[in-house]
């Protein structure tokens, strides 16, 4: 007999029902004659509160509650990548659901994140009676155009041993057992987890390496470490969504979970459409393969909106589990918070700041700790990362608002996007004079290593001058360009062209798009002597006026438009160019 | 047909638009309700059931309702509205009834105005371009058609008359037989619903389009169903029979006062200025109503204007908003000022969608350079006027007075277009005209093609 209860009050999201036997928290619920999918928040005495993900607009009052027993859990498996799930898992593409997909939303359908009828082969690397733990690997399948997904023992069951296991040339769809263990424990390709509990490491492992996002202005001046959280605030129109899919196409991380939790629907089809069709620089796969959707729409239900960030956190902890590095993108943080206010409301808590309840700040860190860099359990010995990329949609633009503040203090890295920059067309519209990283010192071992002092000159050249700029202008302000000295216009024009060449970078442009280390390297090398050949021009007399003839920006950009390869050559060919009219200019 | 309903004569109290009533037993959340008292009868719908305490807002008002007199009816059934091609042509008010009183001669079906959400995996991206005739839209900020792009407006600034004029000019790629016009009033005076109405006569957009009213002397809590209404006719419209709709929405702003209104008599916590928390979603189960579908023809682009206060973009309505739309028209207090029309500032405006209905084979190719040119150097002008105000004319270099004269040009020439319809073709040489006061050095953005052929050449003409 199943533990029921009656539905007692209704108020938007949130439900109360009473109960006869005793529920969980947090435990799922089934609401209503068309057994709406909710989970239990809160239990006041023989009455319980019960979110829920659907819209219940016509659910009656004394309708019937099943409550199973169970906490919210996902299925982590094969045909993972490539999905698009809602914000509880229910997969939102794909002819595999039961009564399948439909243009608009309906209520009450349920269905399996995983295609249970798709077939994998599966090739063990363990045998008979070899002693395994939780997390160890005991055989693959591979996905796609070649990724290895691994099957592992689950975490939380004992130490046993292998009694038998398939073969190397069978197929097997994700419920069918794989392995069997002497403990009796069935293994097959997929396993299931509660998105609310963290999957269990080995250890926690300090930052070492940048997580590379082909950004020149992220990875040059505030780059983010593997394992580690960047913040990227910004109010409406400064591109965090343009900045968040740039991410997405081009960063250097193996599986990238992107949750788009209450933003746009039009956002999501982008992805959808475009990248299918992109390469990842790294593999050569489509892109689309190294992706996981979840798409919680502001229109979807606000309840859904709310767990999806733990669902997108689980299926990400399961990638790392593999040894994968994982980027997990939310866009954004503020929608989730305001779904917990909204949530919290109903539920009448006493309001913290900004009426957001006040566990928002213990909420927000335990979704941030969640990330990091990690040595996973079992044989072979792993090592994987999950790093985040938050958008955070401040109200009015104003970063002292509380889910701009706490998020700042659970991540390391600091991506301000600015008003008036977007507003100028500059994108990505980062502020360096407002962004910061924490990760500079634990990375710049990694710099010296693999790029040598050539990266660090360059990092602080462009620092130097971009600050000098600033000083610059504020003196302009007072007495005009006019009246600066040559070598301070040079300064200025200098950092306007580092402005415009460097610092912006065109998203749609595929030459621009993505830049390697190396790359971003010899470009501010580029900068750099250009700037120090001018400098000692205009210190023999060249006028600035003389200089300003040359299009030297124009230039600058059509270098940016060459493709790697050829970059250092052409531009060294155009400094030795520059060289000689130059000297022609001190001639005349 | 309903054989059964529960009804309570227990009204316990009424609240501003609310009116609570114990002894529901079996009530729906959203469920309309029927309030029968001596005089007549009034329609409601449910808000919140607590116990057996029931909270109903009243679409009539509650003034005059008297506790002791009431019945209240439950209709088992939520708020719908009936669709059909007969729609066209009407005038309908907040929930959808005509409003010459009488009932519409036939419907295909009934829809609940809340809708369902669609699916974001099966949209389609919005991708043809729309030709609004606006040198400043369509250039700078391309509307596309499926998005939705609000405009902001302050008050005396002519958010209105823009509208007016996008829906007489607009050309909407496909079957100009298949275009509809779905206006929505919610909350504005008989004095702006006469002028859409007189312009939309016009142009005939009258006949075929449907208009939503709900005046600011109507009741309040219809204003929160007459844009639900209206999307709900446009969905039909646009997916059942594959019309491309455009849906006008005038004004956001007092659709949101009237949420907070019932909001408060609900007693709710308040968030930003009193509006309730859950603003963003309600907002949100609005705006993303537009769009389109993989393989069906019809559309619906949104054209939602939003009052700002005190021209504060910063107010949580606007901001919102803004957070949600795919781009905004902000017109601009300063420009009216200078008598240009039509007052839009492209620099805080903005079309997310723009990049995907521009180019080769939409409008010309190079389309986003030109923009990208325009916007940098009228940014980099009204710096540079910001300056002169410290420094004067003597403390400006040659450049930033050639920048001057491009943004009085850019002004003059480019955004004071007037109530004229321009093709894209004639708003890109306006463009260029405006871009040729500046040295070839400054235009780093654009081909160079496109500096010397068009740009000067047009130049030397003159």
């Amino acid at each position: 007999m199943s533990n029921m209860g009656r539905i007692r009050s209704l108020a938007g999201t949130v439900i109360r029902a009473d109960r006869d036997q005793p529920v969980s928290n947090f435990e799922v619920a089934r609401v209503g004659n068309e057994r709406l999918l909710g989970e239990v928040i809160r239990i006041d005495g023989t009455e319980v509160d019960i979110q829920v993900y659907e819209e219940i607009d016509g659910v009656h009052v004394g309708e019937p509650v099943e409550f199973t027993g169970e906490l919210l859990g996902i299925d982590l498996g094969p045909g993972l990548l490539g999905s698009v799930l809602d914000g509880i898992g229910r997969p939102l593409l794909g002819s595999f659901s039961e009564d399948g997909v439909s243009c608009f939303l309906k209520r009450g359908f349920f269905s399996r994140s995983l295609d249970t009828k798709k077939k994998w082969e599966f090739t063990p690397i363990r045998a008979c009676g070899d002693a395994v733990l939780p997390g160890d690997v005991i055989g693959s399948v591979i996905e796609g155009e070649g990724f290895r997904h691994l099957i592992l023992v689950p975490p939380g069951s004992g130490p046993s041993r292998v009694k038998e296991i398939a073969p190397g040339d069978r197929v097997f769809s994700v419920d069918d057992t794989v392995c069997l263990l002497e403990n009796g424990q069935e293994i097959s390709l997929c396993q299931r987890w509660h998105v609310r509990t963290p999957r269990p490491c080995e250890d926690k492992l300090s930052f070492s390496e940048p997580l590379i996002t082909g950004q020149r202005v992220l990875d040059t001046l505030f780059p983010v470490a593997l394992g580690g959280a960047a913040v990227v605030p910004g109010g409406f129109g400064t591109g965090k969504t343009v900045t968040q899919q740039s991410l997405a196409k081009w960063c250097n991380a193996e599986v990238v979970v992107y949750i788009g939790c209450g933003e746009r629907g039009n956002e999501m089809t982008e992805v959808l459409e475009e990248f299918p069709h992109i390469r990842d620089p790294h593999t050569g796969r489509p892109l689309m393969d190294r992706m996981v959707l979840i798409a919680n729409t502001s229109n979807m239900p606000v309840a859904a909106r709310e767990a999806s960030i733990y669902l997108g956190m689980t299926i990400a902890e399961y990638f790392r589990d593999m040894g994968l590095d994982v980027a997990l993108m939310a866009d954004s943080t503020s929608r989730w918070a305001e779904a917990l206010r909204e949530i919290s409301g109903r539920l009448g808590e006493m309001p913290g700041e900004e009426g957001y309840p006040a566990y928002l700040g213990s909420r927000l860190a335990q979704y941030y700790e969640r990330a990091g860099r990690v040595m996973a359990l079992g044989e072979p010995r792993r090592k994987g990362s999950i790093t985040i990329f938050n958008a955070v949609s401040p109200g009015g633009g104003d970063f002292s608002e509380p889910v701009t503040q706490a998020s700042l203090r659970l991540s390391g890295a600091f991506w301000a996007l600015d008003k008036r920059l977007a507003e100028s067309r500059h994108f990505p519209s980062i502020n360096w004079k407002q962004s910061y990283s924490l990760y500079e010192k634990a990375l710049e071992a990694y710099f010296m290593e693999n790029l040598g002092k050539e990266w660090r000159d360059g990092v602080s050249f462009l620092r130097e001058l971009l600050d000098r700029e600033t000083e610059l202008l504020s003196l302009v302000q007072i007495v005009g360009r006019d009246a600066l000295s040559e070598q301070d216009k040079w300064d200025l024009e200098m950092g306007e062209i580092i402005r415009i060449t460097f610092l912006q970078q065109n998203a749609f442009d595929p030459l621009d798009a993505f830049n390697s280390l190396e790359r971003q390297m010899q470009f501010a090398g580029t900068l750099k002597d250009l700037h120090e050949l001018v400098r000692e021009e205009i210190k023999k007399g060249v006028l600035h006026q003389q200089i300003q003839g040359l299009g030297l920006l124009r230039r600058v950009l059509s270098l940016r438009g060459t493709s790697t390869e050829e970059f250092q050559e052409r531009s060294s060919a155009w400094l030795d160019d520059l060289t000689r009219s130059l000297s022609g200019l001190e001639g005349s | 047909m309903v054989l059964y309903r529960e009804g309570s004569r227990l009204v316990n109290g009424i609240s501003g638009p609310l009116v609570f009533v114990s002894n529901a037993r079996k009530a729906a959340l959203g469920e309309v309700v029927t309030i029968e008292t001596g005089e007549g009868r009034r329609t409601g719908q449910v808000l919140q059931v607590d116990g057996n305490i029931c909270a109903i807002q009243v679409f009539e008002g509650t003034i005059g309702l008297n506790p002791g007199d009431c019945t209240v009816w439950f209709e088992k059934d939520v708020v719908k509205v009936r669709l059909g091609p007969s729609l066209m042509g009407q005038t309908l008010d907040g929930r959808g009834v005509p409003r010459s009183g009488k009932a519409l001669p036939c419907f295909e079906k009934e829809a609940p105005i809340t809708g369902s959400p669609l699916n974001p995996a099966m949209r389609a991206s919005p991708s043809e371009f729309v030709e609004t005739g606006i040198s400043s839209i369509d250039l700078l900020n391309t509307l596309v058609k499926g998005q939705k792009l609000p405009i902001f407006s302050g008050s005396g600034l002519p958010a209105n008359e823009i509208a007016a004029q996008v829906v007489r000019q607009a050309h909407v790629p496909g079957n100009p037989e298949r275009f509809l016009v779905v206006f929505a009033a919610i909350g504005i005076t008989e004095r702006e619903a006469r002028f859409f109405r007189d312009s939309f006569e016009e142009t005939g957009a009258l006949f075929n389009g449907v208009f939503i009213v709900n005046l600011a002397s109507d009741s309040a809590v219809e204003r929160l169903l007459a844009p639900r209404t209206a999307l709900t006719i446009a969905e039909y419209f646009a997916f059942d029979r594959g019309y491309d709709v455009l849906v006008v929405m005038t004004d956001m702003l007092h659709y949101c006062e009237a949420l907070r209104e019932v909001s408060s008599a609900r007693e709710e916590a308040p968030g930003r200025r009193g509006f309730p928390g859950y603003l963003y979603s309600d907002l949100a189960s609005l705006y993303e109503r537009a769009g389109c579908i993989k393989g069906i023809n019809g559309s619906i682009t949104q054209l939602p204007i939003v009052s700002m206060p005190g021209d504060d973009m910063t107010h949580p309505v606007v901001d919102l908003s803004g957070y949600i739309t795919e781009g905004q028209i902000v017109l601009d207090r300063g420009l009216q000022a200078r008598g240009v029309y039509p007052p839009i500032n492209v620099l805080s405006s903005l079309s997310r969608l723009m990049n995907k209905g521009i180019g080769e084979g939409k409008t010309f190719s190079g389309h986003r350079q030109v923009a990208d040119q325009l916007f940098a150097s009228y940014a980099r002008s009204r710096e540079a006027s910001r300056l002169r105000l410290i420094v004067g004319d003597e403390g400006l270099t040659e450049t930033e007075l050639h920048y001057l004269r491009f943004g009085s040009v850019f002004e003059r020439v480019f955004l004071n277009q007037g109530d004229n319809a321009l093709s894209i073709e004639e708003s890109l040489s306006a463009g260029l005209k405006a871009l040729s006061v500046l040295p070839d050095e400054e235009l780093f953005r654009i081909p160079a093609d496109l500096v010397e052929e068009t740009g000067r050449v047009r130049i030397d003409e003159q």
